[in-house]
């Protein structure tokens, strides 16, 4: 296997920087008008009240809050896995990184707008905020939905400077190269870098604090937005499985979504040199561990609702196993477990084009597992005259497929305006340190070369 | 004259104009190296290593832990509510916001420490070449004694490969 050198990695990294294609702009336009198409069916829902949509008794939490939830999942993508594989010292993270690290910051943005959304009426958010005010309604302050507010700040926060720092000397990088109003840009982006010893300790040495404090608050994050279900007296919401049950899920389907990200800028960008089939398999089989994390997870959460037996329990069991949701939950389970089990799990199918099939089937799978975890629970309460049942309006399916066109849009204008994959990183790996200097322990391996 | 420096194709000789300067009295302190990646496996790589990084970020979380409690105890206390009989003050769920902000504080913290310790202190310091972004190790002294300047490029020339430039 053959490794570019400095200067081929600037050319090819800086290539989608330094030029722009007509797909650029046929990809911008594209995602552009499904996301026009959102704003417009949010500004309607705006305009002519909730009632358009289909959130009414019993069911008032839907379309809007299992994209909330489904988000902030697709979110663990990133930080969490490169600060994971930043401390384990992995040289094969070092082209991964940064396409995660972008979908945690996006995926964040595109979760936290739900809420707003989901709120009707958007311009009075500032009632949920613990602060004095002369109104006599009070926040509270116990609330999930308070403890929400702080862990998606901190990790979003977290995240984006964790995203911002390393790409700094990318920046410099940039700044030498272009002309003009660019380099202007990327000169007051790169605040001063030049690349001195000191500059580099510090920079890892942040990298390494970033990562540890960041990994539990990854974990958090999603243990909190479980919280949000979990303690609420509703049958299968109130369940102590919840926390980790929806941290694997969060894992599982940001793995998915890196997957998928990373396959795509491997065909656009052409970066076939830099994102070889050993990143996608070693993924891969971190995809099936998780598959199987997340079949566990469902195999004793619905094994202990079966032999306790309650029926309000028993009432969304029986939905969801052979009743109306039948359907979406076996579509669930195939897509989450027997799917990519089979294409991660046998190793002439776990190419680039299977995992990027075993992906898709979890994002779409792990969006029917939010959903379902959301509505026949709501529907089918304690008492039978709080039954109801839910169906989603045209407003709440454009808003759902405009998120998933945002999240492309975003990560299409990232790709344009800067490196994709950190270009110091892929350098640093190219120079591993001398074997004197480097405990066996910590040994670096080199770019491709690592076979799990 | 503000700086002499040379260019190196490689970390070896990058260490040998090092050691040359070092020979011919340069001070640690006045020898400026620039890469365009981290040179750990080089001793010149290793200087500027000692940082208190790693206490500001936990000066940070203690912060970031002090304002948690803070602000939950203000807020609580202020308005007091009876929530499904927990205590006004209770400390199982107002954990997880102290929680939330210590790390927020150790984050922020490091943040601050980087950019205040790496990137403001390099705001005076002009010596750069863009041949570094292609690959290129930049090792030279800026500002340096102009009776000291023939001596200094001849110990820059000196190793393989090297480029010496004055400014």
């Amino acid at each position: 296997m053959t490794h570019p050198t400095g200067s081929r990695i600037n050319n090819d990294l800086l290539r989608p920087l330094l030029l722009t294609s007509w797909r650029f702009y046929v990809l911008v336009a594209f995602f552009g008008a499904f996301v026009a198409a959102g704003l417009i069916a949010w500004l309607s829902q705006i305009f002519f009240g909730f009632g358009i949509s289909g959130l009414r008794w019993p069911v008032y939490w839907g379309f809007y809050v299992t994209n909330f939830v489904f988000w902030i999942g697709i979110s663990h993508a990133g930080t969490l896995i490169s600060a994971i594989l930043r401390l384990v010292n992995a040289g094969w993270r070092r082209p991964v990184t940064r396409c995660a690290e972008v979908i945690t910051v996006f995926a964040l943005l595109i979760g936290a707008m739900f809420p707003l959304i989901h709120l009707g009426r958007p311009w009075l958010a500032f009632w949920l905020f613990p602060y004095p005010s002369e109104r006599l309604i009070w926040p509270n302050f116990r609330s999930p939905l308070v403890w929400d507010f702080f862990a998606i700040n901190t990790y979003l926060t977290g995240s984006i400077l964790f995203l911002f720092l390393p790409m700094i000397p990318d920046f410099a990088v940039v700044r030498d190269r272009a002309t003009g109003l660019r380099r202007r840009v990327y000169r007051v982006l790169a605040l001063g870098w030049r690349g001195t010893p000191k500059q580099w300790h510090r920079l890892e040495t942040a990298m390494q604090i970033m990562a540890i404090a960041i990994i539990p608050v990854a974990v958090s994050v999603h243990t909190i937005v479980s919280f949000d279900f979990s303690m609420a007296p509703v049958p299968m919401w109130n369940t102590t499985i919840f926390g980790p049950y929806f941290v694997a899920g969060a894992i599982f389907s940001g793995i998915a979504g890196l997957l998928i990200a990373m396959a795509a800028l491997r065909k656009f960008l052409h970066l076939e040199e830099y994102l070889h089939p050993v990143h996608f398999e070693n993924l891969g089989k971190l995809l099936l561990v998780m598959a199987l994390l997340w079949g566990y997870f469902v195999f004793n959460e619905r094994l202990v609702t079966y032999y306790g037996n309650g029926p309000a329990e028993m009432a969304v069991f029986r939905q969801t196993q052979w009743q109306s949701f039948a359907p979406l939950h076996w579509t669930m389970v195939f897509l989450n477990f027997v799917l990519p089990l089979t294409l991660m799990g046998i190793r002439k199918f776990r190419t680039i084009a299977g995992c990027v099939i075993a992906s898709i089937g979890v994002i779409v799978g792990m969006w029917l597992e939010r959903f379902l975890i959301i509505v026949p629970a709501l529907g089918h309460k304690y008492l039978p005259y709080s039954y109801g049942t839910y169906r989603p309006e045209p407003v709440e399916i454009v808003i759902t497929i405009a998120s998933f066109a945002a999240m492309s849009l975003l990560y299409v204008l990232f790709a344009k305006f800067i490196p994709i994959i950190s270009i110091w990183e892929l350098k640093a790996g190219e120079h591993p340190p001398a074997p004197d200097l480097v405990p066996p322990a910590t040994e670096e391996h080199r770019l491709g070369d690592l076979r799990l | 004259m503000t700086a002499v420096y040379g260019l190196y194709p490689d970390g070896a000789s990058a260490q040998q104009a090092v050691n040359r300067l070092r020979a011919a009295g340069v001070l640690d302190r006045d020898i400026t190296v620039i890469s365009a990646q981290p040179m750990e496996d080089y001793e010149f790589g290793q200087m500027d290593k000692a940082t208190w990084m790693w206490w500001f970020a936990c000066l940070g979380g203690l912060i970031g832990l002090s304002a948690g409690l803070g602000l939950t105890w203000l807020t609580e206390t202020s308005w007091p509510m009876d929530v499904g009989g927990l205590p006004i003050y209770a400390w199982w769920p107002n954990t997880i916001i102290i929680f939330e902000m210590t790390m927020l504080g150790a984050i922020m913290a490091t943040t601050l420490t980087f950019v205040l310790s790496a990137l403001w202190p390099q705001r005076g310091r002009t010596l750069y070449d863009p041949e570094v972004t292609e690959g290129q190790i930049l090792v030279g002294v800026e500002h340096p004694v102009d009776e000291l300047v023939s001596e200094l490029e001849r110990a820059l020339s000196a190793p393989p490969g090297a480029r010496v430039k004055t400014r």
